[in-house]
């Protein structure tokens, strides 16, 4: 049998041109951000992250920006894409409107270091605030019993992935960046009202700060942007009741 | 890397005492309330005749009864207090010199007091039947 007969006929995938605006900053030439608009030829399968990797490695390799996994786990690469705080990793670029540029710029309210790269200290600083481990006193031979339906309390804020794409979607944080902001709250949740953990009374006493829970004014702008459809607005919500009656 | 939890279980740091939790409660507690009294209000006073009708003798005429001079009199407190509080929030967000925010705060609750007193003088103080001699412009109480 040849070659030829057995090689299938691939067909050419669909590619398409796109224009991307990024918001380009370099601390050690500029004085303040600026445009840049890259044209790109893309495909179908094609995220914005591919996009970034594209300029990067074959246009200009002075971009930078943060990723890891780039499969929607670690994080890393969240940024305001066409004005909404999404994951680029899981952003194809098919599902924007590619009648106009894409407009790509870093997550709002925390300090950019270059290009596309916040200093996420602040964000990290409210994590911490809230004592995110497990504090209990007991010491069980084997591991700490829990019943499906006690799981399922929190199942949903076990979910988040520290990206930082609801904390600065929030108005609030925007202006007043001592809020503990949505992750922060979402991440107390969790420990909350997990039936082995015994310090939820610590945890409510702290997001009952001045800057804690009262912050939040309900604009949905966390739940929306979350890309693990954590119900984030719903999760601080359950937090203040809970504040409210002095236990989880 | 190292990861390193400065002082776990250390208490945080508070600024003195705060109200934020009475605040929140009072504009749930206030709005629900604000609901019945406002659209009472505006129902009793344009549902029938429309807001041509409200003149002196209408109003003076509703506060001969004291069951709307202690609606309106609540609904003065809690929609002053409600909207106060909510300016105090924005303030609170957009103002970045504490100097500023502090004026503006204490700029706020001095009018809302300011207010507060003079509704609650002439609701509580009001006399219906003010000058005997334009009695086609007095409640019928006065004639």
């Amino acid at each position: 049998m040849s070659a030829e007969a057995t090689t299938p006929v691939i067909a050419e995938v669909p590619s398409f041109a796109v224009t991307l605006m990024v918001r380009r900053y370099n601390p050690e030439v500029d004085s303040e951000p600026k445009w840049q608009d890259y044209d790109l030829t893309m495909y179908g399968t094609d995220r914005v992250l591919d996009a970034l990797h594209k300029i990067k490695w074959e246009v200009d390799g002075s971009l930078s920006f943060r990723r890891s996994c780039a499969h929607g786990v670690c994080g890393s690469d969240a940024m305001r894409i066409n004005g909404r705080n999404r994951l680029a990793c899981k952003t194809l670029i098919k599902d924007l409107d590619l009648s106009q540029p894409i407009y790509v710029e870093p997550i709002k309210g925390l300090e950019v270091e270059k290009d596309l790269i916040v200093d996420m200290n602040p964000f990290y600083q409210a994590y911490r605030d809230i004592k995110p481990f497990l504090i209990a006193s007991d010491k069980p031979e084997k591991e700490r019993i829990q019943s499906a339906a006690d799981r399922e309390r929190f199942d949903d804020t076990t979910k988040c992935i520290l990206c930082a794409a609801c904390t600065t979607s929030c108005p609030v944080f925007w202006t007043d960046g001592q809020y503990f902001g949505p992750a922060a709250i979402v991440n107390a949740h969790r420990f909350i009202f997990d039936s082995r953990d015994e310090a939820a009374e610590v945890r409510l006493d702290i997001l009952n700060d001045k800057e804690g829970v009262w912050r939040c004014r309900t604009t949905f702008n966390c739940t929306e942007a979350c890309p693990r459809g954590i119900q984030v607005t719903r999760a601080i919500a359950e937090v203040k009741q809970a504040v409210l009656r002095g236990r989880a | 890397m190292e990861i390193v939890i400065e002082t776990p279980n250390s208490p945080r740091k508070r600024k003195g005492a705060n109200w934020e939790k009475y605040g929140w409660m009072y504009m749930r507690i206030s709005g629900a309330v604000l609901i019945v009294l406002i659209f009472g209000h505006l129902i009793v006073n344009l549902w029938d005749k429309g807001v041509g009708a409200i003149d002196f003798a209408f109003v003076a005429g509703k506060w001969t009864n004291p069951f709307w001079q202690v609606w309106d009199v609540l609904m003065l407190w809690l929609a002053l207090i409600h909207g106060t509080n909510g300016m105090r929030t924005i303030t609170n967000d957009y103002a970045e010199k504490e100097w500023v925010r502090k004026t503006l705060n204490i700029t706020l609750w001095v009018v809302c007091g300011a207010l507060i007193i003079l509704g609650t003088l002439v609701a509580t103080t009001f006399d219906p039947c003010i000058d005997p001699n334009a009695v086609n412009y007095l409640p019928t109480v006065c004639k």
